[in-house]
């Protein structure tokens, strides 16, 4: 269709080159911000175009600094300093934004836009009651009853959900969780019934299932107050679920834009082709035996990206051309003949005609897979609280209950479950950072093979320790089995030793990758030292010998060596993370633990990461924790999963089983809210009110009784869940199951 | 609340019980010193001893620390050998006189660093921001007796409109309260400049947060959502600071005291300190440290008053 | 129970900007280019930093000469650019020695006071519990003593001597700087990088000078520079209230209490110390109000 490029149709369209479509409430036409600092000035958006009807809702999606938020922003006219609209003119219900007297723009915000933030606790003063932030708004657009008003905010209360609305209009932010939090944030802005709300990032940050009501809470009131909806977001899968039509912005320019099918079913461009690739499949079969390759986009966004003339993907692109690509600049084109799906590419057709890259599957590696590396039983964390002058105060939080699981080599075990469900504190524990307080973690040696590196293995297991695969109430508890405090024994006890009393052999078999980028490295130390100091003080290295197996390791993880010299913040977010999975390989270790390794990157850098983790297991000697709350990541990765909630293990087995089928409510609610890349996935069926209780009550049954949609009442809340078995497959559950044998608690 | 007030009640009491023990103890190590000096250069030996037995100087430290403290209950601070009075009349009167100067400075200093600290750091960068903060960063640079030596050299010696000494008597030709200028003036030129940068950057700060865009975008305008949104939680992080500047204004005055011969406490604890009147510094110390200690207990209690966040 | 994850936002797009530089000259730099006022401040202490540095070669008179033939026409002229002062003694060269005295006394007071406060800093955020109790009460006993009477005591008892201010401000600042260390320190231990070296065994001492130090530097430098001008006035306060160094060595506070009384009369012998602290201090704050921009900025 859009072969030739002086033929196709560029936006506007003709038909609304000169005036905005009369059905469009708000029109972005040819928007264009420019950043001015010391430093020059830089383009932050240039021509952005879309257009937003009545009662719509439009996604914006886009990596980390594409310009999402400014698009929001500039709409409400409030563009950071230094940051200014160069082009192009924003018309909200026919009238130019820009144009606008004060006295107009002020009666415009708030009232007929009005905006939900990312960050609802920043977002809300931490100093006036929920009350008084309500009423503020409609009092500062013409209503002169304060009782009214009033009336007003606590009727919007409980219209997003919010129990006891009267008792939370008195009751300040930092009282509220973080859900509770933004369904004020959302109240707020449906106040006086704007019709636009611009959302950005809404859900970012909060737990997959406080995410699937938010987006539930919007889809209904948007279907009751008839808002059109400018929806930003990071996440194509909560963008599927809510909007209508979506824009993909990449370096502050629109390069595609369409229905949500047009686009997630057939993506013309080749960033959103990429994006899209790179997630993980959320159909694909279970990981489990073998793991397949998520394709990354190359490179990352540079700033010099922003200024060039033609297509600011090209160097990232597989397709490029350098004169189709490069010389001049590239207009969005129609991608179909209706002009609804447009694609900001010279290359269209070259595009569509390329096969999307296929996914390699990597052999997986026999030799050792399978043998346990550690083994978690009843493994528990209570931490005793101290009142005013040093003594316990009868209080306590069990941030890990009875916790039973095993590690194996080659193979990924993760844990999932949200925040407050003690995935990290485990994670801590088997790392030695918090000692437990009861139960055992037993750390294993894998048997020999021909292939094991440098002789490191100077033990034989013992043949009753490798005949242990999948059940773990049934083999011996790790109490009992011969536990070895020197180097070289067959097998170690450390779930209640701190990482100080282990011995430097233990230390160097268990590493970690850690969730947060930007702490991961020491700002203040280069790479080279970052990766060197391990290699010294764990392995004993000369300084000659650690810094050729610093190359080494930067050559594993794929990163230049030029980057030794530099320090973190000179670093991509990617970057960072490659330099910390080299730093957890410095020690050559058994037993790796990646806490959320990925969740604070774009997903184009994700992939990669992914990948690179994938490929440690390639050897088979090594075993992956992972600990993740992405549903679609565990599923691509894991070999076993264990599910957690509320400091216990409500189910565990082979990810093949869990995910194909979930007997636990708990782990049924998590599948179904995850937001997934798909506009065919249906609407969650499952969405859980409420919250986690307090891990400080000992609760007297099950955890998620207050919000488990299958609850037996009268049961579930008094009785401990007995833990069943269905060969690997375990679930702590009091509903009734066919075929599965029931073990004690 | 009342266990709050209960805790600090009693670490105040173990702070002021160690200060005055401290400083009991300091005064200790020349323990002949006292003695000397009431008899002066030319007493023997045995004299000395006399004395010291006499003033019960010769038994345990800490049996007289009791001793003092008992007696400091009831009010009985000693005798004073530079001023040769009981220590209670020469110090209530000279702190009355600071209390008075500190007063009436705070009340100028405070509303002053308010308005100018809000109105820089609401607008970041701005001219008004750019030349509050360099006019509020030299004046917190310049030492208060430069000040005073400035301030002399214009309103005293070049306009000849202002008294040059303040010693609060009507004898000099100068009313009372126009004494007070110039003391104020330099304490405030001083101090304000310090209070008006931490109110400047605790602003900026606060501007800079989400929920003053918040605000905005709900249709305020500028100083709706300065009045509305920002002062309040501006103020919480300096307000123990601002509290903090009644001890600097008691205890802190002995140089613009000097350089006026203002008759005030500082002064006060110079003079004893020069001549190593004991009595007076020690008493002077322990009203110090019970100013300072108010002014942290008040501080507190204002603050949980301002900051939903910290309540017990 | 719903906590807020980590926002999902790191700065990908502009992390490939910027090489290899030598930080201290990076920061130097970007005073310059960043802040007008730092850069003023610069300026000023670097001609203090000379005038004290070649003080002796500067000035045509020792500094205690005395030449009562002088005071009869004390103003400036040209044999004495400042004047001389009620001794007769050259203003210019008490000055210029004055500097000396001040630029030597202050630095040393102030470094005192940042070793001994970040070590105790770091060993009360760090250990934590009773350590951290300890230290933290009997800094907040030492800061609840009002600071100059602390001085006038301490001074009055032991006498003024150079080593006696820099052990008095050494003590009184210690405390402030433990807070600023401890702060970041609690801040900086919870990181992911310390949890990574407790994990390969590091030990605490290498903790806390390795790991948690370097990343206090910021806020220290910016706290130095500001201290320095703090401790230039304290200096000045107890020249002034004549428990300062001993005479007849030249120190500014000291200049003006002696020609005080003679304000009316010889304006100059006053005001020129005077400006002479003031301009010092001003340097020292606009300094640390310029990194401190610079590092905002970077």
């Amino acid at each position: 269709m859009a072969e030739t490029g002086d033929r196709v149709r560029e936006w506007p369209m003709p038909d609304g080159a000169t005036a905005p479509t009369t059905t469009a409430m708000l029109t972005l036409d040819g928007l264009g911000v420019e950043a001015n600092g010391r430093r020059g000035s830089s383009r932050i958006l240039q021509d952005v175009s879309f257009d937003i009807a009545p009662g719509e809702a439009f996604g914006l999606v886009g990596e980390s600094g594409c310009g999402k938020s400014t698009v929001a922003l500039a709409v409400m006219r409030y563009l950071g300093r230094g940051l200014s609209l160069t082009n192009g003119r924003i018309l909200f219900e026919g009238r130019d934004v820009a144009a606008m007297a004060t006295a107009e723009l002020r009666a415009l915000r708030g009232n007929r836009i009005a905006m939900v933030y990312q960050d609802p606790m920043s977002s809300l003063n931490p100093v006036m009651t929920i009350g008084r932030q309500l009423i503020e708004v409609p009092l500062l657009h013409g209503e002169t009853d304060a009782a009214k008003a009033r009336a007003r905010a606590i009727a919007m209360l409980g219209e997003v959900r919010l129990p006891d609305a009267t008792a939370m209009m008195e009751r300040y932010p930092h009282q509220l969780s973080g859900g509770q939090q933004q369904r004020v944030v959302i109240a707020m802005a449906l106040m006086a019934e704007p019709k636009l709300l611009i959302m950005d990032e809404p859900t970012t940050g909060l737990d997959v299932t406080i995410e699937a009501a938010i987006l539930d809470l919007v889809t209904e009131l948007r279907a009751k107050f008839g808002t059109a909806i400018l929806f930003i977001s990071h996440n194509l899968g909560t963008v599927a679920r809510l909007c209508d039509r979506i824009g993909v912005l990449y370096a502050g320019r629109l390069v595609e834009t369409g229905s949500i099918r047009d686009v997630f079913k057939a993506p013309a461009h080749p960033y959103t082709r990429g994006l899209l690739a790179a997630l993980p499949e959320h159909k694909a079969p279970v990981a489990g035996g073998g793991h397949r390759r998520l394709s990354p986009i190359d490179g990352t966004l540079k700033a010099a990206d922003r200024a060039r003339t033609g297509c600011a993907f090209a160097p990232r692109c597989g397709h490029v051309e350098p004169v189709a690509c490069e010389t001049r600049p590239i207009a969005l084109t129609a991608v179909m003949g209706d002009g609804a799906h447009m694609a900001r590419c010279s290359r269209l057709a070259v595009v569509a005609a390329a096969k999307p890259s296929a996914r390699t599957s990597m052999p997986a590696a026999a030799a050792n897979r399978g043998q346990v590396l550690l083994a978690l039983d009843k493994l528990s964390k209570r931490y005793d609280l101290t009142g005013r002058f040093g003594f316990t105060s009868g209080a306590s939080i069990y941030a890990l209950s009875d916790a039973s699981m095993a590690a194996r080599a080659g193979e990924t075990l993760a844990i999932v479950g949200e925040s407050g469900s003690g995935k990290s504190t485990l994670a801590k524990v088997v790392s030695g950072l918090i000692p437990a307080t009861s139960g055992s973690a037993t750390l294993r040696r894998a048997a020999p093979h021909s292939s094991a590196p440098g002789g490191r293995l100077r033990e034989a297991e013992s043949p009753g320790a490798t005949e242990d695969t999948g059940a773990l109430h049934t083999s011996a508890p790790g109490g009992r089995l011969p536990t070895g405090e020197s180097p070289g024994a067959m097998q170690e006890e450390i779930g209640t030793v701190g990482v100080d009393q282990r011995s430097p052999d233990t230390r160097r078999r268990i590493q970690m990758v850690f969730q947060n980028p930007d702490s991961t490295l020491n700002p203040s130390h280069s790479i080279e030292f970052a990766l060197t100091r391990p290699l010294r003080q764990q392995r004993g290295l000369s300084r000659a010998d650690a810094k050729a197996e610093v190359l080494k390791l930067m050559e594993r993880v794929r990163l230049p060596a030029d980057l030794l010299r530099r320090k973190p913040h000179q670093l991509s977010g990617g970057q960072r993370q490659r330099v910390a999975v080299a730093r957890a390989l410095a020690g050559q270790p058994d037993l790796i633990i990646a806490d959320e390794p990925v969740s604070a990157l774009d997903v184009s850098v994700q992939a990669a990461i992914v990948n690179l983790l994938g490929e440690l297991l390639e050897t088979g000697d090594l075993a992956l924790v992972l600990i993740s709350h992405d549903l679609g990541l565990v599923r691509h990765m894991a070999d076993w999963v264990a599910v957690m909630y509320l400091g216990r293990i409500v189910e565990y087995g082979p990810a093949s089983q869990v995910f194909a089928a979930p007997f636990h409510p708990y782990t049924e609610a998590l599948l179904e809210a995850a937001p997934k890349p798909d506009p065919d996935a249906s609407a969650p069926a499952i969405v859980l009110k409420g919250n986690m209780p307090s891990p400080t009550e000992r609760l007297a049954g099950c955890g998620f009784a207050s919000r488990c949609p299958k609850k037996i009442e009268g049961v579930c809340e008094r009785e401990m869940p007995p833990v069943r078995q269905f060969g690997a497959h375990t679930i702590a559950c009091h509903r009734e199951l066919s075929g599965g044998a029931t073990t004690s608690v | 609340m009342l266990r709050f007030a209960a805790k600090q009640l009693f670490n105040m009491g173990f702070t002021l019980l160690a200060v005055s023990l401290l400083v009991f103890m300091l005064n200790e190590w020349t323990p002949g010193d006292v003695v000397s000096k009431i008899l002066g250069p030319y007493a023997n030996a045995d004299q000395v001893e006399k004395v010291t037995r006499e003033m019960g100087l010769d038994r345990p430290a800490i049996v007289r620390y009791f001793e003092y403290m008992g007696r400091a209950l009831t009010g009985d601070l000693g005798q004073s050998i530079v001023y040769r009075a009981p220590v209670a009349s020469i110090l209530w009167d000279r702190l009355g006189n600071t209390l008075l100067l500190a007063a009436v400075s705070f009340a100028v200093i405070v509303p002053l660093s308010v308005v100018l600290g809000v109105l820089a750091g609401s607008r970041e960068g701005s001219f008004t921001d750019r030349a509050v903060s360099v006019f509020s960063s030299i004046t917190a640079s310049i030492p208060e007796f430069a000040m005073g030596v400035f301030l002399i050299a214009i309103f005293v010696v070049g306009l000849g409109i202002l008294p040059g000494t303040s010693p609060l008597r009507s004898d000099t030709g100068w009313p009372i309260w126009s004494q007070f200028v110039m003391p104020v003036l330099v304490v405030t030129l001083y101090d304000a400049g310090y209070l008006i940068s931490m109110i400047r950057t605790s602003m900026v700060e606060v501007m800079r947060q989400p929920y003053i865009r918040t605000a905005t975008l709900k249709g305020m305008s500028f100083g709706q959502v300065v009045r509305g949104h920002a002062v309040r939680n501006a103020l919480i992080a300096p307000f123990t600071v601002i509290l903090l500047q009644l001890n600097y204004l008691v205890s802190g005055l002995v140089v613009v005291e000097t350089v006026f011969a203002y008759p005030g406490f500082g002064r006060m604890m110079l003079e004893a300190a020069l001549a190593k009147d004991i009595a007076i510094i020690e008493a002077g110390t322990l009203v110090a440290v019970v100013v300072t200690m108010l002014t942290q207990l008040f501080g507190d209690l204002g603050y949980m008053a301002l900051d939903p966040r910290i309540r017990v | 129970m719903t906590e807020v994850l980590p926002r999902l936002e790191t700065r990908d797009a502009d992390a490939d900007v910027g090489g290899t530089r030598d930080p201290w000259l990076a920061v130097g730099l970007r005073v310059l280019t960043a802040s007008p006022i730092g850069t003023i401040g610069g300026v000023i202490l670097l001609f203090w930093a000379i005038v004290a540095l070649f003080a002796p070669w500067l000035t045509a008179y020792p500094p205690n000469r005395i030449d009562y033939l002088l005071i009869a026409d004390p103003y400036p002229s040209r044999a004495h650019w400042l004047g001389v002062d009620n001794l007769g003694r050259d203003m210019w060269s008490r000055i210029a020695h004055g500097a000396r005295t001040v630029l030597t006394v202050a630095p040393i007071a102030v470094l005192t006071a940042a070793i001994l406060g970040s070590i105790l800093g770091l060993l009360a955020g760090y250990r934590g519990g009773w350590i951290d109790a300890l230290i933290t009460r009997i800094g907040d006993t030492m800061l609840a003593f009002p600071k100059i009477i602390l001085y006038l005591i301490i001074i009055a008892k032991f006498g003024a001597s150079a080593f006696n201010i820099i052990a008095v401000i050494g003590l009184t600042s210690a405390p402030i700087i433990a807070r600023i260390v401890r702060a970041v320190t609690l801040d900086v231990k919870n990181r992911d990088y310390v949890a990574a070296a407790r994990m390969r065994g590091e030990s605490a001492a290498y903790i806390m000078l390795v790991e948690i130090l370097p990343n206090v530097r910021g806020p220290l430098i910016v706290d130095f520079f500001l201290r320095l001008g703090y401790t230039t006035i304290a200096i000045g306060v107890l020249g002034f209230l004549g428990v300062g160094l001993p005479p007849p060595d030249p120190d500014w506070g000291g200049m003006v209490k002696e020609t005080y009384g003679l304000l009316f009369v010889y304006p100059h012998m006053t005001l020129i110390p005077c400006l002479a602290i003031s301009t010092l201090v001003i340097g020292f704050n606009f300094l640390a109000t310029g990194l401190k921009e610079a590092g905002q900025d970077g």
